[in-house]
């Protein structure tokens, strides 16, 4: 497709992005959220084993504003979303791009399931806005939003699925990954949402162990028609801890000759004054426009990037 | 030997595996919940067409393979191969039956061509992109059947192509062909 075509297909799925974008800023709105900007050019981001950070000057372009969110949360806000751009070097596909937009909340006092209530009613909302109901065909499949969502636990869906035991692959490098992706996803029920849910504490990065079984990791991923479109943490508030998991997350990034970041001084002095418990939950927003636009990749409703490549 | 990372795969790269040259015609980047990148692709091997899937973390390297592209012109047809002269040195080399599948219909003698090596060894041949050829079977179009321009009727060429056609063709007509799909492409000339 020539640069020009390219950009008249952009401009009707800028307009239609801008009522998704306001449709979802209404739901937050009306149940009492605040919508926060915090800075894209940071000096630390968060250390992730396998998320890279652009460099911009001696900074970084953030790859989310969770650190940033989360010291608002130990400030006292309690109730807080943002949108905006956010960065991860080397990621490109029909489902990536080193630039996109997160959809990042988080609620203090809540639980990981509460969050799940919150982000489907405001898909639901926005998909009756945005497209007059509940129902989208994306990717080659029909989905009804509005329904029962399916919630299965990482366990069950590893052995189901692959006949392995999730705990055992997710000590090798790789392996979850690589069973996630060609023995899980693809079965994963696509007439509705599905909910994978607790994952084995290695990957749960930010995320709190469950009280009732501290191998797993209070998290979840919804899958819309086949595309993870939000993760979603019941947040690690302790201090110790979360030192622990930035040295191992360092520790790998070393070992896998990946830059190595600054220590998130800022984020790690607010958390020892103290931070509420609270469920915090990212979405692609890009991700969520194209599955209601039912498009198949997000060149199909993003402007186009300098460095596209065909997808 | 010269290596791609697995960072730069991508669809229409070109690569080696186990010896063999393969196009990737399928490339999806995944990475599965915060988890390590997954290049997984869909390759076609360049030799005999078959395809199979691959898998790649972001340590794993790739081989380039050795390919090299040369003009050459179409010989002739020594009764079991396909014999192609070199443009430069006029070396003849031939190609057997199965590389060329249906393209053996679209060879011209003297059609500058360009012939795709691995390892030294011939494995494919570009054809000129169209080719004319004389429609020698097929039925009158049905006239009122005319209302769909992509209404198509079988038809034959004079060196036996099976090939379909717009309604409006008739025997005699000269037809070009697009050499990449087998596809009629439009009429040159009435019969």
């Amino acid at each position: 497709m020539d640069p020009f075509t390219r950009l008249q297909q952009t401009v009707a799925a800028l307009k239609f992005r801008a009522r998704v974008l306001a449709a979802v800023r209404a739901g937050f709105d009306k149940r009492g959220f605040t919508e926060v900007t915090t800075p894209v050019r940071i000096a630390a981001p968060a250390a992730e084993e396998y998320i890279d950070a652009p460099p911009a000057g001696a900074f970084f372009l953030r790859t989310s504003p969770e650190l940033e969110m989360k010291r608002l949360l130990c400030a006292g806000m309690d109730r807080i979303y943002q949108i905006g751009p956010c960065f991860r070097a080397g990621e490109r596909g029909r489902l990536h791009r080193t630039e996109f937009d997160m959809l990042e909340f988080y609620m203090a006092h809540a639980d990981y399931l509460e969050l799940l209530d919150t982000i489907r009613a405001i898909i639901v909302e926005a998909a009756i806005s945005c497209t007059g109901g509940t129902k989208i065909k994306a990717r080659g499949c029909e989905v009804e939003l509005g329904g029962e969502w399916t919630l299965l636990p990482v366990r069950e869906a590893f052995r189901t699925f692959a006949n392995v035991s999730a705990d055992e692959v997710a000590e090798q490098e790789s392996l979850f990954e690589e069973i996630l992706v060609e023995k899980v996803e693809p079965n994963l029920p696509k007439d509705r949402p599905c909910v994978l849910i607790d994952y084995p504490i290695r990957f749960g990065a930010f995320a709190r162990a469950k009280a009732s079984d501290p191998t797993l990791a209070e998290r979840w991923e919804v899958y819309v028609a086949g595309v993870e479109l939000a993760n979603t943490y019941g947040e690690l508030i302790d201090p110790v801890v979360q030192r622990e998991r930035f040295a191992a997350a360092r520790a790998t990034r070393r070992r896998l000759g990946l830059t190595e970041y600054p220590e998130p001084t800022a984020f790690l002095d607010a958390i020892d004054r103290g931070m509420p418990p609270a469920a915090g939950s990212a979405l692609g927003f890009d991700r969520l426009v194209m599955l209601l636009a039912e498009a198949d990749s997000l060149s199909e409703i993003d402007f186009p990037l300098d460095d596209e490549q065909e997808p | 030997m010269a290596m791609y990372d697995a960072a730069d795969l991508k669809k229409g790269l070109k690569v080696e595996i186990d010896g063999q040259p393969y196009v990737i015609t399928d490339f999806e980047f995944c990475k599965p919940g915060k988890g390590t990148a997954l290049y997984r692709c869909k390759l076609k091997s360049m030799i005999n067409g078959s395809t199979m899937d691959r898998t790649y973390r972001p340590v794993d390297k790739v081989g380039i393979p050795n390919l090299e592209e040369r003009d050459m012109y179409y010989s002739y047809h020594d009764g079991q191969n396909y014999v192609f002269s070199d443009a430069e040195t006029y070396e003849e080399i031939s190609i057997n039956e199965e590389a060329l599948g249906k393209r053996t219909y679209f060879l011209i003698e003297e059609a500058l061509c360009q012939g795709l090596f691995f390892n030294g060894k011939l494995i494919d041949i570009t054809l000129p992109t169209f080719i004319e050829k004389v429609v020698a079977e097929t039925e009158p179009g049905v006239r009122g059947d005319t209302a769909s321009s992509n209404v198509m009727k079988p038809a034959k060429t004079d060196n036996g192509y099976d090939v379909m056609v717009p309604l409006f063709i008739n025997v005699g007509d000269t037809i070009r062909i697009d050499t990449r799909t087998g596809e009629y492409a439009e009429r040159v000339s009435k019969g």
